[in-house]
Protein backbone atom coordinates (compact mmCIF):
# COMPACT_ATOMS: atom_id res chain seq x y z
CA UNK A 1 0.00 0.00 0.00
CA UNK A 2 1.49 3.43 -0.88
CA UNK A 3 2.19 5.78 2.01
CA UNK A 4 -0.53 8.21 0.93
CA UNK A 5 -3.11 5.46 1.14
CA UNK A 6 -1.92 4.31 4.57
CA UNK A 7 -2.18 7.87 5.83
CA UNK A 8 -5.64 8.01 4.25
CA UNK A 9 -6.70 4.93 6.21
CA UNK A 10 -5.23 6.30 9.44
CA UNK A 11 -7.01 9.61 8.92
CA UNK A 12 -10.27 7.77 8.25
CA UNK A 13 -9.78 5.84 11.50
CA UNK A 14 -9.14 9.06 13.40
CA UNK A 15 -12.35 10.43 11.97
CA UNK A 16 -14.12 7.24 13.02
CA UNK A 17 -12.89 7.67 16.58
CA UNK A 18 -13.98 11.32 16.82
CA UNK A 19 -17.33 10.58 15.16
CA UNK A 20 -18.05 7.66 17.50
CA UNK A 21 -17.44 9.81 20.57
CA UNK A 22 -19.27 12.93 19.39
CA UNK A 23 -22.24 10.81 18.27
CA UNK A 24 -22.89 9.67 21.84
CA UNK A 25 -23.45 13.20 23.09
CA UNK A 26 -25.37 14.18 19.95
CA UNK A 27 -27.69 11.23 20.58
CA UNK A 28 -28.17 12.27 24.20
CA UNK A 29 -28.90 15.83 23.10
CA UNK A 30 -31.45 14.42 20.64
CA UNK A 31 -29.75 16.28 17.82
CA UNK A 32 -28.44 13.38 15.76
CA UNK A 33 -30.35 14.17 12.63
CA UNK A 34 -30.10 17.90 13.20
CA UNK A 35 -26.37 17.38 13.58
CA UNK A 36 -26.33 15.40 10.37
CA UNK A 37 -27.48 18.48 8.60
CA UNK A 38 -24.64 20.57 10.08
CA UNK A 39 -22.24 18.86 7.68
CA UNK A 40 -24.18 20.33 4.76
CA UNK A 41 -23.17 23.78 5.97
CA UNK A 42 -19.77 23.04 4.48
CA UNK A 43 -21.18 22.77 0.96
CA UNK A 44 -21.19 26.46 -0.02
CA UNK A 45 -17.56 26.78 1.11
CA UNK A 46 -16.49 23.60 -0.66
CA UNK A 47 -18.24 24.75 -3.82
CA UNK A 48 -16.67 28.21 -3.72
CA UNK A 49 -13.25 26.61 -3.11
CA UNK A 50 -13.65 24.34 -6.15
CA UNK A 51 -14.78 27.33 -8.16
CA UNK A 52 -11.82 29.52 -7.19
CA UNK A 53 -9.32 26.64 -7.05
CA UNK A 54 -8.35 27.03 -3.39
CA UNK A 55 -8.01 24.24 -0.84
CA UNK A 56 -11.55 22.85 -0.42
CA UNK A 57 -10.98 22.21 3.28
CA UNK A 58 -10.41 25.89 3.93
CA UNK A 59 -13.61 26.80 2.11
CA UNK A 60 -15.58 24.02 3.81
CA UNK A 61 -14.26 24.91 7.25
CA UNK A 62 -15.14 28.57 6.79
CA UNK A 63 -18.82 28.10 5.98
CA UNK A 64 -19.12 25.17 8.39
CA UNK A 65 -18.00 27.20 11.38
CA UNK A 66 -19.78 30.39 10.30
CA UNK A 67 -22.96 28.35 9.80
CA UNK A 68 -22.53 26.74 13.22
CA UNK A 69 -22.19 30.13 14.89
CA UNK A 70 -25.25 31.33 12.98
CA UNK A 71 -27.25 28.30 14.21
CA UNK A 72 -26.22 29.04 17.78
CA UNK A 73 -27.06 32.74 17.54
CA UNK A 74 -30.45 32.06 15.93
CA UNK A 75 -31.19 29.56 18.66
CA UNK A 76 -30.39 32.10 21.35
CA UNK A 77 -32.18 35.02 19.72
CA UNK A 78 -35.35 33.28 18.55
CA UNK A 79 -35.73 30.59 21.23
CA UNK A 80 -36.25 28.01 18.48
CA UNK A 81 -34.93 24.50 19.11
CA UNK A 82 -31.60 23.36 17.67
CA UNK A 83 -33.26 21.24 14.99
CA UNK A 84 -35.46 24.13 13.80
CA UNK A 85 -32.57 26.57 13.53
CA UNK A 86 -30.33 24.02 11.84
CA UNK A 87 -33.19 23.26 9.43
CA UNK A 88 -33.42 26.91 8.43
CA UNK A 89 -29.69 27.45 7.97
CA UNK A 90 -29.24 24.11 6.24
CA UNK A 91 -31.82 24.80 3.55
CA UNK A 92 -30.12 28.07 2.68
CA UNK A 93 -26.64 26.49 2.74
CA UNK A 94 -27.63 23.63 0.45
CA UNK A 95 -29.18 26.00 -2.06
CA UNK A 96 -26.13 28.27 -2.12
CA UNK A 97 -23.80 25.27 -2.27
CA UNK A 98 -25.66 23.66 -5.18
CA UNK A 99 -25.65 26.95 -7.05
CA UNK A 100 -21.94 27.75 -6.71
CA UNK A 101 -20.35 24.27 -6.91
CA UNK A 102 -19.08 23.45 -10.42
CA UNK A 103 -21.11 20.53 -11.77
CA UNK A 104 -18.17 18.13 -12.15
CA UNK A 105 -17.15 18.72 -8.52
CA UNK A 106 -20.61 18.39 -7.02
CA UNK A 107 -20.43 14.60 -6.56
CA UNK A 108 -17.04 14.90 -4.83
CA UNK A 109 -18.39 17.60 -2.54
CA UNK A 110 -21.47 15.57 -1.65
CA UNK A 111 -19.95 12.10 -1.33
CA UNK A 112 -16.22 12.67 -0.87
CA UNK A 113 -13.41 11.10 -2.86
CA UNK A 114 -10.64 8.60 -2.40
CA UNK A 115 -7.37 10.46 -2.49
CA UNK A 116 -3.81 10.46 -1.30
CA UNK A 117 -3.31 12.15 2.06
CA UNK A 118 -0.19 14.24 2.59
CA UNK A 119 1.75 13.94 5.87
CA UNK A 120 0.67 17.50 6.65
CA UNK A 121 -2.97 16.68 6.04
CA UNK A 122 -2.64 13.67 8.29
CA UNK A 123 -1.06 15.68 11.10
CA UNK A 124 -3.86 18.25 10.89
CA UNK A 125 -6.41 15.45 11.15
CA UNK A 126 -4.56 13.97 14.12
CA UNK A 127 -4.49 17.35 15.88
CA UNK A 128 -8.20 17.89 15.21
CA UNK A 129 -9.05 14.44 16.58
CA UNK A 130 -7.06 15.14 19.73
CA UNK A 131 -8.90 18.44 20.17
CA UNK A 132 -12.26 16.67 19.76
CA UNK A 133 -11.41 13.90 22.24
CA UNK A 134 -9.92 16.27 24.80
CA UNK A 135 -12.79 18.76 24.52
CA UNK A 136 -15.36 16.01 25.03
CA UNK A 137 -13.44 14.71 28.03
CA UNK A 138 -13.41 18.18 29.58
CA UNK A 139 -17.03 18.92 28.63
CA UNK A 140 -18.64 15.59 29.48
CA UNK A 141 -19.88 16.37 33.00
CA UNK A 142 -21.20 19.81 32.11
CA UNK A 143 -22.77 18.43 28.95
CA UNK A 144 -24.46 15.63 30.88
CA UNK A 145 -25.96 18.10 33.37
CA UNK A 146 -27.01 20.55 30.65
CA UNK A 147 -28.68 17.74 28.69
CA UNK A 148 -30.47 16.41 31.76
CA UNK A 149 -31.74 19.78 32.97
CA UNK A 150 -30.49 23.20 31.87
CA UNK A 151 -31.84 24.71 35.12
CA UNK A 152 -30.00 22.27 37.37
CA UNK A 153 -26.86 22.74 35.31
CA UNK A 154 -27.13 26.53 35.65
CA UNK A 155 -27.60 26.33 39.43
CA UNK A 156 -24.46 24.19 39.54
CA UNK A 157 -22.57 27.04 37.89
CA UNK A 158 -22.52 25.61 34.38
CA UNK A 159 -22.75 28.19 31.60
CA UNK A 160 -25.26 26.24 29.50
CA UNK A 161 -25.00 28.55 26.47
CA UNK A 162 -21.26 28.20 26.35
CA UNK A 163 -21.43 24.42 26.74
CA UNK A 164 -23.91 24.19 23.85
CA UNK A 165 -21.73 26.33 21.62
CA UNK A 166 -18.62 24.35 22.51
CA UNK A 167 -20.40 21.14 21.63
CA UNK A 168 -21.62 22.50 18.27
CA UNK A 169 -18.05 23.56 17.44
CA UNK A 170 -16.65 20.15 18.43
CA UNK A 171 -19.34 18.56 16.28
CA UNK A 172 -18.38 20.75 13.32
CA UNK A 173 -14.70 20.01 13.79
CA UNK A 174 -15.47 16.30 13.69
CA UNK A 175 -17.43 16.72 10.47
CA UNK A 176 -14.49 18.65 9.05
CA UNK A 177 -12.09 15.76 9.68
CA UNK A 178 -14.25 13.44 7.61
CA UNK A 179 -15.37 15.94 5.01
CA UNK A 180 -12.99 15.21 2.14
CA UNK A 181 -13.39 11.46 2.02
CA UNK A 182 -17.00 11.10 3.24
CA UNK A 183 -18.44 14.24 1.63
CA UNK A 184 -21.01 16.61 3.09
CA UNK A 185 -23.85 14.08 2.74
CA UNK A 186 -22.20 11.11 4.40
CA UNK A 187 -19.74 12.67 6.86
CA UNK A 188 -22.21 12.70 9.68
CA UNK A 189 -23.59 9.22 9.00
CA UNK A 190 -20.67 7.91 11.01
CA UNK A 191 -21.69 10.23 13.84
CA UNK A 192 -25.24 8.84 13.83
CA UNK A 193 -25.07 5.10 13.23
CA UNK A 194 -22.40 3.85 15.68
CA UNK A 195 -23.89 5.89 18.53
CA UNK A 196 -27.39 4.59 17.77
CA UNK A 197 -26.04 1.01 17.68
CA UNK A 198 -24.07 1.43 20.91
CA UNK A 199 -27.13 2.85 22.67
CA UNK A 200 -28.90 -0.49 22.13
CA UNK A 201 -26.13 -2.28 23.95
CA UNK A 202 -25.33 -0.25 27.05
CA UNK A 203 -26.87 1.85 29.83
CA UNK A 204 -23.67 3.33 31.19
CA UNK A 205 -22.10 6.51 29.80
CA UNK A 206 -18.48 5.30 29.80
CA UNK A 207 -19.42 2.00 28.10
CA UNK A 208 -21.58 3.89 25.63
CA UNK A 209 -18.61 6.00 24.53
CA UNK A 210 -16.27 3.02 24.23
CA UNK A 211 -18.73 0.81 22.30
CA UNK A 212 -19.72 3.63 19.94
CA UNK A 213 -16.09 4.48 19.16
CA UNK A 214 -15.31 0.78 18.62
CA UNK A 215 -18.21 0.24 16.21
CA UNK A 216 -17.19 3.36 14.32
CA UNK A 217 -13.54 2.24 14.02
CA UNK A 218 -14.48 -1.26 12.88
CA UNK A 219 -16.90 0.19 10.29
CA UNK A 220 -14.17 2.41 8.84
CA UNK A 221 -11.63 -0.42 8.72
CA UNK A 222 -14.06 -2.94 7.23
CA UNK A 223 -15.35 -0.39 4.71
CA UNK A 224 -11.84 0.53 3.67
CA UNK A 225 -10.70 -3.07 3.23
CA UNK A 226 -13.82 -4.11 1.32
CA UNK A 227 -13.39 -1.18 -1.01
CA UNK A 228 -9.63 -1.56 -1.45
CA UNK A 229 -9.69 -5.26 -2.26
CA UNK A 230 -13.16 -6.02 -3.63
CA UNK A 231 -15.33 -3.12 -4.76
CA UNK A 232 -12.64 -0.64 -5.79
CA UNK A 233 -15.11 2.27 -5.88
CA UNK A 234 -13.81 5.81 -6.28
CA UNK A 235 -15.56 6.84 -3.05
CA UNK A 236 -15.24 5.30 0.39
CA UNK A 237 -18.25 6.73 2.20
CA UNK A 238 -20.93 4.28 1.08
CA UNK A 239 -19.11 1.10 2.17
CA UNK A 240 -18.29 2.59 5.58
CA UNK A 241 -21.86 3.74 6.09
CA UNK A 242 -23.22 0.35 4.99
CA UNK A 243 -21.02 -1.42 7.53
CA UNK A 244 -22.13 0.85 10.33
CA UNK A 245 -25.77 0.33 9.29
CA UNK A 246 -25.10 -3.41 9.38
CA UNK A 247 -23.71 -3.08 12.93
CA UNK A 248 -26.81 -1.14 13.92
CA UNK A 249 -28.96 -4.02 12.65
CA UNK A 250 -26.81 -6.47 14.63
CA UNK A 251 -27.22 -4.35 17.76
CA UNK A 252 -31.01 -4.57 17.40
CA UNK A 253 -30.75 -8.36 17.23
CA UNK A 254 -28.37 -8.41 20.22
CA UNK A 255 -30.81 -6.31 22.24
CA UNK A 256 -33.69 -8.64 21.43
CA UNK A 257 -31.70 -11.74 22.36
CA UNK B 1 -30.46 41.07 64.74
CA UNK B 2 -28.46 39.38 61.98
CA UNK B 3 -28.76 40.70 58.45
CA UNK B 4 -31.38 38.92 56.34
CA UNK B 5 -30.19 35.95 54.31
CA UNK B 6 -32.26 37.12 51.38
CA UNK B 7 -33.62 40.56 50.60
CA UNK B 8 -36.00 41.06 47.69
CA UNK B 9 -37.14 44.53 46.75
CA UNK B 10 -39.54 45.70 44.05
CA UNK B 11 -39.15 42.50 42.07
CA UNK B 12 -40.79 42.42 38.65
CA UNK B 13 -40.80 39.47 36.29
CA UNK B 14 -42.42 39.90 32.91
CA UNK B 15 -43.12 37.26 30.25
CA UNK B 16 -43.99 38.91 26.95
CA UNK B 17 -46.46 41.60 27.98
CA UNK B 18 -47.71 39.78 31.08
CA UNK B 19 -46.33 40.73 34.50
CA UNK B 20 -46.07 37.43 36.39
CA UNK B 21 -44.54 39.02 39.49
CA UNK B 22 -45.32 42.64 40.17
CA UNK B 23 -43.53 44.79 42.74
CA UNK B 24 -42.77 42.05 45.27
CA UNK B 25 -40.65 42.78 48.35
CA UNK B 26 -39.80 40.43 51.24
CA UNK B 27 -36.95 39.14 53.35
CA UNK B 28 -35.94 35.71 54.58
CA UNK B 29 -33.92 35.08 57.74
CA UNK B 30 -31.28 32.38 58.24
CA UNK B 31 -32.70 29.08 59.49
CA UNK B 32 -36.21 30.05 58.46
CA UNK B 33 -38.65 27.75 56.72
CA UNK B 34 -40.49 29.98 54.28
CA UNK B 35 -43.43 28.55 52.37
CA UNK B 36 -44.59 30.23 49.18
CA UNK B 37 -48.26 29.61 48.45
CA UNK B 38 -50.77 30.92 45.98
CA UNK B 39 -53.06 29.83 43.17
CA UNK B 40 -51.68 28.36 39.96
CA UNK B 41 -50.21 31.02 37.72
CA UNK B 42 -49.42 33.33 40.66
CA UNK B 43 -45.71 33.04 39.89
CA UNK B 44 -44.43 30.68 42.60
CA UNK B 45 -42.08 28.70 40.35
CA UNK B 46 -41.13 31.90 38.54
CA UNK B 47 -40.17 33.45 41.89
CA UNK B 48 -37.87 30.52 42.70
CA UNK B 49 -36.25 30.73 39.28
CA UNK B 50 -35.69 34.46 39.67
CA UNK B 51 -34.16 33.88 43.13
CA UNK B 52 -31.81 31.36 41.50
CA UNK B 53 -30.89 33.78 38.73
CA UNK B 54 -32.29 31.47 36.04
CA UNK B 55 -34.57 34.06 34.43
CA UNK B 56 -34.26 37.79 33.79
CA UNK B 57 -35.98 40.14 36.26
CA UNK B 58 -36.13 43.77 37.29
CA UNK B 59 -35.68 44.96 40.87
CA UNK B 60 -33.33 43.70 43.55
CA UNK B 61 -32.59 40.19 44.77
CA UNK B 62 -29.76 40.14 47.27
CA UNK B 63 -28.44 36.99 48.92
CA UNK B 64 -26.05 37.25 51.85
CA UNK B 65 -22.53 36.48 50.55
CA UNK B 66 -22.29 33.24 52.54
CA UNK B 67 -25.52 31.83 51.04
CA UNK B 68 -24.97 28.56 49.13
CA UNK B 69 -28.07 27.59 47.20
CA UNK B 70 -29.42 24.13 46.49
CA UNK B 71 -32.40 23.73 44.16
CA UNK B 72 -34.90 20.92 43.89
CA UNK B 73 -37.08 21.56 40.84
CA UNK B 74 -40.59 20.29 40.20
CA UNK B 75 -40.48 16.80 38.84
CA UNK B 76 -38.35 16.78 35.71
CA UNK B 77 -39.44 14.51 32.90
CA UNK B 78 -36.24 12.47 32.80
CA UNK B 79 -35.37 11.35 29.31
CA UNK B 80 -35.54 7.56 29.53
CA UNK B 81 -33.14 7.32 26.63
CA UNK B 82 -30.30 8.89 28.58
CA UNK B 83 -27.58 6.34 29.26
CA UNK B 84 -26.89 8.01 32.57
CA UNK B 85 -26.86 6.15 35.85
CA UNK B 86 -27.86 8.08 38.94
CA UNK B 87 -24.27 7.69 40.12
CA UNK B 88 -22.96 9.36 36.92
CA UNK B 89 -25.46 12.19 37.33
CA UNK B 90 -24.36 12.94 40.90
CA UNK B 91 -20.69 12.44 40.00
CA UNK B 92 -21.07 15.03 37.22
CA UNK B 93 -22.02 17.68 39.77
CA UNK B 94 -19.18 16.61 42.05
CA UNK B 95 -16.76 16.95 39.13
CA UNK B 96 -18.05 20.35 38.02
CA UNK B 97 -17.85 21.76 41.56
CA UNK B 98 -14.63 19.86 42.34
CA UNK B 99 -16.21 18.41 45.47
CA UNK B 100 -14.18 16.07 47.68
CA UNK B 101 -14.27 12.35 47.09
CA UNK B 102 -16.95 10.85 49.28
CA UNK B 103 -19.47 13.69 48.87
CA UNK B 104 -21.56 11.43 46.66
CA UNK B 105 -21.73 8.71 49.31
CA UNK B 106 -22.43 11.25 52.03
CA UNK B 107 -25.51 12.74 50.36
CA UNK B 108 -26.71 9.33 49.18
CA UNK B 109 -26.79 7.97 52.69
CA UNK B 110 -28.26 11.21 53.99
CA UNK B 111 -31.34 10.89 51.79
CA UNK B 112 -31.41 7.08 51.89
CA UNK B 113 -30.44 6.19 48.32
CA UNK B 114 -29.39 2.55 48.03
CA UNK B 115 -26.46 1.28 45.96
CA UNK B 116 -29.01 -0.36 43.64
CA UNK B 117 -30.65 3.00 43.03
CA UNK B 118 -27.28 4.65 42.40
CA UNK B 119 -26.46 2.04 39.76
CA UNK B 120 -29.87 2.30 38.07
CA UNK B 121 -30.39 4.30 34.92
CA UNK B 122 -31.80 7.67 35.91
CA UNK B 123 -34.78 7.32 33.58
CA UNK B 124 -35.82 4.10 35.29
CA UNK B 125 -36.09 5.37 38.87
CA UNK B 126 -39.45 5.32 40.64
CA UNK B 127 -41.09 8.64 41.53
CA UNK B 128 -39.92 8.46 45.13
CA UNK B 129 -36.35 7.52 44.26
CA UNK B 130 -36.20 10.21 41.62
CA UNK B 131 -37.29 12.82 44.14
CA UNK B 132 -34.62 11.61 46.56
CA UNK B 133 -32.09 11.78 43.72
CA UNK B 134 -32.98 15.41 43.07
CA UNK B 135 -32.68 16.21 46.78
CA UNK B 136 -29.31 14.42 46.93
CA UNK B 137 -28.19 16.44 43.91
CA UNK B 138 -29.22 19.68 45.64
CA UNK B 139 -27.46 18.71 48.87
CA UNK B 140 -24.10 18.13 47.19
CA UNK B 141 -21.69 20.94 47.99
CA UNK B 142 -23.29 21.53 51.40
CA UNK B 143 -25.77 24.31 50.60
CA UNK B 144 -27.19 26.31 53.51
CA UNK B 145 -30.33 27.32 51.61
CA UNK B 146 -32.62 24.85 49.88
CA UNK B 147 -35.17 26.08 47.34
CA UNK B 148 -37.77 23.43 46.86
CA UNK B 149 -40.51 23.53 44.22
CA UNK B 150 -43.57 21.40 44.95
CA UNK B 151 -41.49 18.79 46.72
CA UNK B 152 -44.05 16.04 46.65
CA UNK B 153 -46.20 16.70 43.60
CA UNK B 154 -45.58 13.22 42.20
CA UNK B 155 -45.45 11.19 45.42
CA UNK B 156 -47.98 9.16 47.36
CA UNK B 157 -48.81 10.29 50.88
CA UNK B 158 -46.36 8.06 52.68
CA UNK B 159 -43.44 9.08 50.52
CA UNK B 160 -44.56 12.69 50.83
CA UNK B 161 -44.44 12.45 54.62
CA UNK B 162 -40.91 11.04 54.50
CA UNK B 163 -39.67 13.83 52.25
CA UNK B 164 -41.04 16.47 54.58
CA UNK B 165 -39.59 14.77 57.63
CA UNK B 166 -36.23 14.73 55.88
CA UNK B 167 -36.48 18.42 55.03
CA UNK B 168 -37.51 19.23 58.57
CA UNK B 169 -34.54 17.29 59.93
CA UNK B 170 -32.17 19.17 57.62
CA UNK B 171 -33.52 22.44 58.85
CA UNK B 172 -33.46 21.42 62.51
CA UNK B 173 -30.06 19.71 62.57
CA UNK B 174 -28.10 21.85 60.15
CA UNK B 175 -29.81 25.17 60.54
CA UNK B 176 -30.58 25.11 56.85
CA UNK B 177 -32.91 27.74 55.43
CA UNK B 178 -35.80 26.34 53.39
CA UNK B 179 -37.81 28.17 50.77
CA UNK B 180 -40.50 25.87 49.55
CA UNK B 181 -43.36 26.19 47.12
CA UNK B 182 -46.30 24.05 48.14
CA UNK B 183 -49.92 23.50 47.32
CA UNK B 184 -50.49 21.49 50.42
CA UNK B 185 -51.71 23.82 53.15
CA UNK B 186 -51.53 21.16 55.86
CA UNK B 187 -47.82 20.78 55.08
CA UNK B 188 -47.39 24.53 55.25
CA UNK B 189 -49.10 24.58 58.67
CA UNK B 190 -46.86 21.83 59.93
CA UNK B 191 -43.44 22.76 58.63
CA UNK B 192 -43.26 26.43 57.72
CA UNK B 193 -42.56 29.18 60.19
CA UNK B 194 -43.22 31.93 57.65
CA UNK B 195 -45.64 32.07 54.73
CA UNK B 196 -45.49 34.25 51.64
CA UNK B 197 -48.68 34.25 49.65
CA UNK B 198 -48.58 35.32 46.05
CA UNK B 199 -51.71 36.35 44.24
CA UNK B 200 -52.88 38.76 41.65
CA UNK B 201 -53.56 41.30 44.39
CA UNK B 202 -51.26 42.43 47.19
CA UNK B 203 -48.95 39.67 48.43
CA UNK B 204 -49.03 38.92 52.15
CA UNK B 205 -46.45 37.53 54.51
CA UNK B 206 -46.46 36.33 58.10
CA UNK B 207 -46.40 33.27 60.36
CA UNK B 208 -48.83 30.51 59.28
CA UNK B 209 -51.21 31.16 62.15
CA UNK B 210 -51.66 34.76 61.08
CA UNK B 211 -51.69 34.30 57.33
CA UNK B 212 -53.59 31.08 56.86
CA UNK B 213 -56.96 32.33 57.99
CA UNK B 214 -60.15 31.45 56.11
CA UNK B 215 -60.48 35.09 55.03
CA UNK B 216 -56.99 35.41 53.50
CA UNK B 217 -57.28 32.00 51.85
CA UNK B 218 -60.61 32.85 50.35
CA UNK B 219 -59.17 36.10 49.09
CA UNK B 220 -56.00 34.38 47.83
CA UNK B 221 -57.64 31.53 45.96
CA UNK B 222 -60.85 33.43 45.16
CA UNK B 223 -62.66 30.26 46.32
CA UNK B 224 -62.32 27.74 49.15
CA UNK B 225 -58.85 26.22 48.55
CA UNK B 226 -59.84 22.54 48.79
CA UNK B 227 -62.44 22.94 46.09
CA UNK B 228 -60.06 24.84 43.84
CA UNK B 229 -57.23 22.31 44.11
CA UNK B 230 -59.49 19.34 43.55
CA UNK B 231 -60.92 20.55 40.30
CA UNK B 232 -58.13 22.41 38.62
CA UNK B 233 -54.78 21.03 39.76
CA UNK B 234 -53.78 18.83 36.85
CA UNK B 235 -54.72 21.06 33.95
CA UNK B 236 -53.32 24.24 35.40
CA UNK B 237 -50.05 22.54 36.32
CA UNK B 238 -49.61 21.50 32.70
CA UNK B 239 -50.11 25.03 31.56
CA UNK B 240 -47.72 26.39 34.12
CA UNK B 241 -44.94 24.04 33.18
CA UNK B 242 -45.15 25.26 29.60
CA UNK B 243 -44.57 28.87 30.61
Amino acid sequence: MPEGQILFLLLALLFGLAAGLVGCFALMKRMLLAGDVISHLALPGLGAAFLFKVNPLIGGATTLFLGTLLVWQLQKKTGLTTDATIGVVFAAALAIGAAVTPRQDLIDALFGELQQVSPRGFLLGLAATLVVALSLFLLKDRLALAIFSPDLAATTGVNVDRVNLSFLLVFSLTVLIGLRFMGTLLASALIILPAAAARQLTEKLSNFLVVSAAISLVSVLAGFLLNAFVLKLSILGPTIVLFSAFFFALSMLAKKA
Amino acid sequence: MTSPLLAVKNLHVVFGDRAVIHNLSFEAQPGQSLAVIGPNGAGKTVLLKALLGLIPYAGMIRWRPDARLGYVPQKIEADRQLPLRLRDFLAAKAAVLKLPFGELDRVSSEVGLTQDALDASIGHLSGGQFQKALIAFALMGQPNVLLFDEPTASLDELAEERVYDMLHALQRDKGMTLILVSHDLSVVYRYADMVLCLSKGTPCMGPPREVLTPETLEHLYAAPPKYYRHVDDAGAEGRKSQE
